[in-house]
């Protein structure tokens, strides 16, 4: 058992808001909304799932008292379908094409019926579902065991191949383990995840193994049949602005990852007064734990308006309910401090014109004694640059199969960039699974067709 | 308001709304509570002879057909008549009729199919004070393989048999009590008449076997791991009940018969649908064994306000008023021709009606229009079948049109014609008169 849940039995007020953001559904819950699934021809949910979740299928297994099958449904589909069912903007994919939306003004809960669904599986005494194939006898190094690479290295082992997983930090599971609000993922689920998904077999997992050089990914190359890069984000973008570096300013994955990986809540230093800048899901978090821990007074300040905003607005609307102060068009300009420890920020007051920001004259400053900066983060690794993998936008570049300029390299997640969502890494590792694998036997099926001209 | 009066073959009821012989008529108590509650009318569990009364099973007597979220859509019961004593039921009936002068209360019987059982028991029934008695020549299960219940109402000549001796020993209106297991049950119904009933009701229940568990594979309901064929009724039933009210009330030989609808009944709506079709009562046991007695009250406000809306001023005036829109299908008009329109302003995107149209009916209906997801009828397939209007989420998205005399259907390039052809004057049917003129 998880220190959350382990806690949260002791019924402490300090983790209660940690434990289970949306609540899971009841058996009699979860039938009742299945039954307003109204199984839609070709149905809009499962074209706005990124891995293509036959979204009415499993909704009606679960009316029909077929929980296995639903969620055999929903992992065949995306094996990370558990953690994307708690973690998935559902309200701007499925749950926004929903056609219960026309008629209703309320979608079906399809990220909760996923939940219940795989949740159940996951709790029954025979979890595994899926069958590895006999082993073909090739092997794959998966590079990152984040969401991305986690789904690579499953599809792969299901279809028979030997997978390596190599992983810098010392758990896997990436963002899902690190970088996931607590609230999204309570009861230490990103680690039943992974234990699920590597009793399929075959995948066998390095943690604390760092890729930091040209010379080991052609290492890589040489002694496996094919890569899969899945290494993520390694850098957090800087504000460069004056007092960055004073005592009480953080990264807000940091704060968020301490969190995550903290034995005791209690003993993580929180501001009273903490101001978090950025737009994004991570500011929201950093922001919803700080309040969670105890700050008197957190403001989440971004540079643009709402509307530019990318945490979703249901995200936004959780920040507001735990008292987070949001205000728009502020943009950092100093991060003052006294004896080398932070005391307020300076904002400019902003204007957009003609689309471009414009600082007005006007600035503002908020007291703080704690600082977390959300504004994005960056492939870092510079190695990348000499390592024959082609770059732009400070992502690597794949072709639609997720293929690199490398022979022999795939990569996928949010180091090759797109949506930056859990559920799109998944894709992309599943793509670049399928790709190898046909890849790979091509390469089969040709030298079998040359050892037949030769000897034939 | 509407006065929902009735006179039902001589029996008066304050409305026509009576609680159906079954286990909420079983004693005065729950009677008293229907009568409270506002019903018009009970028929008391139905009584056998004298002497040790039935024995019925003391683990599940119930079984229904859920949704997933458990609405339920049938019902199924394999309780038998009544099993307390015949003088605490005859003393209780009495009790409550003089205490509820103004309700209608008829008694169900069941004796053995002999004479002598009948005139033992009717009597004693009529010493009651009720105001009539409905024969059980329904029930299909335990009772039927002792030779009564559904396996006298199978048999048209044992229905007249019956019938003809109540009438000889007794005063009291007799309402013959219809089993649908059977193949037409205009028979019995004739029966009924011929043996001199004045009322015939219907339908009692379908022999049902709910399902089998999963775990065990046991039918359900079972008790001690085995089961029984049960009777069936609730929601379910209704249509089938209708198409045999309807059947008896335009059959020559039995037209103008009271008839007191019962099956499925549970909101005004569906007594509408009985009384329109011929019912002159309707009876209730289903819906108020899932919801309580207090649902007639919704019954009568809903179908006193539909009469004030339509000007119909009492339940005589409106029994059978849909009965002439019921014909045999060959007098159906070959020549009429629908088309369904879909509402595109309502239309939610679901595709239930392509899928269903393309895969099981006449590929009519789009999936796209010009790359974009649009659900548009072709009229050039499609024959107005209803199938899309009837699977459509949405209640008036998808209408059917009728095309209009002149316009030219798309499908056959044929122009609608103003007169109507039914089959048996169509040049298709081999024995129609206009084919033999023609030759």
């Amino acid at each position: 058992m998880s220190f959350l849940s382990s806690l949260a039995k002791q019924g402490d007020g300090l983790v209660a808001g940690f434990v289970d953001a949306v609540p899971a559904l009841m058996p009699t819950q979860a039938l009742v909304e299945a039954e307003r699934c109204l199984y839609c021809y070709d149905a809009p949910c499962t074209h706005a799932c990124p891995t293509r979740i036959d979204v009415p299928a499993f909704i009606r297994r679960i009316a029909d008292g077929n929980l296995r099958g639903a969620a055999h449904g929903i992992l065949d589909a995306n094996p990370l379908g558990g953690m994307c069912a708690r973690v998935c903007p559902t309200e701007e994919l499925c749950e926004k094409v929903c056609v219960r939306n026309t008629q209703h003004g309320l979608p079906v809960a399809i990220g909760r019926l996923q939940r219940y669904a795989v949740d159940t599986l996951m709790q029954d005494t025979r979890p595994q579902i899926f069958q590895r194939t006999a082993p073909v006898g090739r092997r794959v190094a998966v590079v990152g065991a984040g969401p991305a690479g986690l789904s690579c290295a499953h599809t792969l082992a299901r279809l028979g191949y030997d997978v390596e997983m190599f992983d810098m930090r010392p758990k896997p599971g990436g963002l899902n383990e690190y970088g996931i609000a607590a609230y999204k993922a309570a009861g230490d689920f990103a680690q039943k995840e992974v234990a699920w998904l590597l009793d399929i077999g075959g995948i066998a997992v390095h943690s604390g193994w760092r890729l930091q050089s040209a010379s080991q990914l052609h290492a890589l190359r040489d002694e496996y049949d094919a890569v899969f890069l899945a290494i993520g984000l390694a850098d957090t973008r800087k504000l460069n602005i004056p007092g960055e570096s004073l005592e009480g300013v953080y990264d807000a994955v940091d704060f968020i990852a301490a969190i995550r990986q903290a034995g005791e809540l209690s003993s993580i230093p929180i501001g009273r007064r903490v101001v978090v800048i950025g737009g994004g899901m991570t500011a929201v978090d950093a922001a919803v734990h700080a309040r969670l821990l105890g700050a008197e007074q957190v403001f989440l300040v971004y540079r643009r308006g709402q509307a530019q905003m990318s945490a979703s607005k249901a995200e936004l609307q959780r920040a507001q309910t735990h008292g987070v102060l949001v205000r728009f068009w502020l943009a950092p300009e100093e991060i003052l401090g006294v004896h080398n420890r932070v005391q307020a920020v300076r904002f400019v007051h902003q204007t957009q014109r003609d689309g471009q920001l414009q600082p007005a004259a006007e600035t503002e400053v908020i007291l703080a004694d704690m600082v977390l900066k959300a504004i994005g983060q960056t492939l870092g690794n510079s190695w990348l640059h000499d390592s024959g993998l082609a770059l732009a936008q400070g992502r690597i570049v794949t072709d639609d199969q997720g293929r690199t300029a490398l022979p022999g390299v795939w990569a996928g997640g949010d180091c090759i960039g797109g949506l930056e969502l859990t559920v799109e890494a998944v894709a992309h590792g599943q793509r670049a699974a399928q790709s190898i694998h046909a890849h790979l036997n091509a390469a089969v099926a040709t030298s079998a067709h040359l050892q037949g001209i030769f000897h034939g | 308001m509407a006065d929902l009066h009735i006179d039902f073959a001589g029996i008066h009821s304050p409305n026509p709304f009576w609680l159906a012989s079954g286990p909420p008529t079983d004693k005065a108590y729950n009677v008293r509570r229907a009568f409270e509650a506002g019903w018009g009318g009970a028929v008391w569990k139905t009584l056998g002879e004298a002497g040790p009364p039935v024995v019925n099973v003391n683990g599940p007597r119930y079984g229904a057909l859920l949704t997933p979220d458990r609405k339920l859509l049938g019902f199924n019961n394999i309780e038998l008549i009544t099993d307390r004593d015949l003088e605490v039921n005859l003393r209780e009936i009495a009790q409550v009729k003089r205490d509820w002068p103004d309700r209608a209360m008829v008694v169900s019987l069941m004796v053995p199919c002999e004479e002598q059982a009948w005139k033992a028991i009717l009597p004693r029934v009529e010493d009651t004070g009720c105001d009539g008695i409905e024969l059980n020549f329904g029930c299909p299960h335990g009772m039927s393989e002792r030779g009564m219940g559904a396996a006298v109402g199978q048999v048209p000549e044992y229905v007249e048999m019956v019938t003809a001796w109540c009438k000889r020993y007794s005063r009291l209106p007799v309402i013959v009590k219809l089993t649908p297991n059977i193949t037409d049950v205009r028979y019995p119904a004739r029966a009924a008449r011929a043996g001199g009933a004045d009322a015939v009701s219907l339908i009692n229940t379908i022999n049902s076997i709910i399902g089998v568990d999963p775990a065990t594979l046991t039918m359900t309901p079972a008790i001690g791991g085995k089961g029984s064929h049960g009777g069936y009724c609730g929601p379910a039933v209704k249509p089938i009940a209708l198409n045999m009210v309807a059947e008896i009330a335009r059959d020559p030989a039995t037209a103008g018969m009271p008839i007191s609808g019962i099956g499925g009944i549970g909101t005004w709506r569906d007594a509408l649908d009985y009384i329109a079709l011929g019912a002159g009562s309707v009876q209730v046991c289903t819906a108020a064994m899932v919801y309580g007695f207090k649902i007639v009250q919704d019954m009568i406000d809903g179908l006193a306000n539909y009469m004030d809306a339509m000007g119909i001023d009492s339940i005589a005036e409106l029994t059978g008023k849909a009965l002439p829109s019921v014909t045999d299908w060959k007098f159906l008009d070959l020549n009429h021709v629908s088309k369904a329109v879909i509402d595109q302003s309502l239309c939610i995107q679901c595709g239930r009606c392509h899928i269903a149209c393309e895969d099981t009916s006449h590929q009519a209906i789009t999936a796209s229009v010009d790359g974009q997801r649009r659900f548009v009828v072709k009229e050039e397939d499609c024959v107005g079948c209803n199938l899309c209007v009837n699977v459509c989420p949405v209640p008036n998205c998808i209408t059917l049109r009728d095309l209009a005399v002149g316009e030219v259907d798309a499908r056959t390039g044929q122009t609608v014609r103003g007169e109507p052809l039914n089959w048996t004057e169509h040049p298709n049917n081999a024995a129609c008169a206009c084919l033999s003129a023609a030759v």
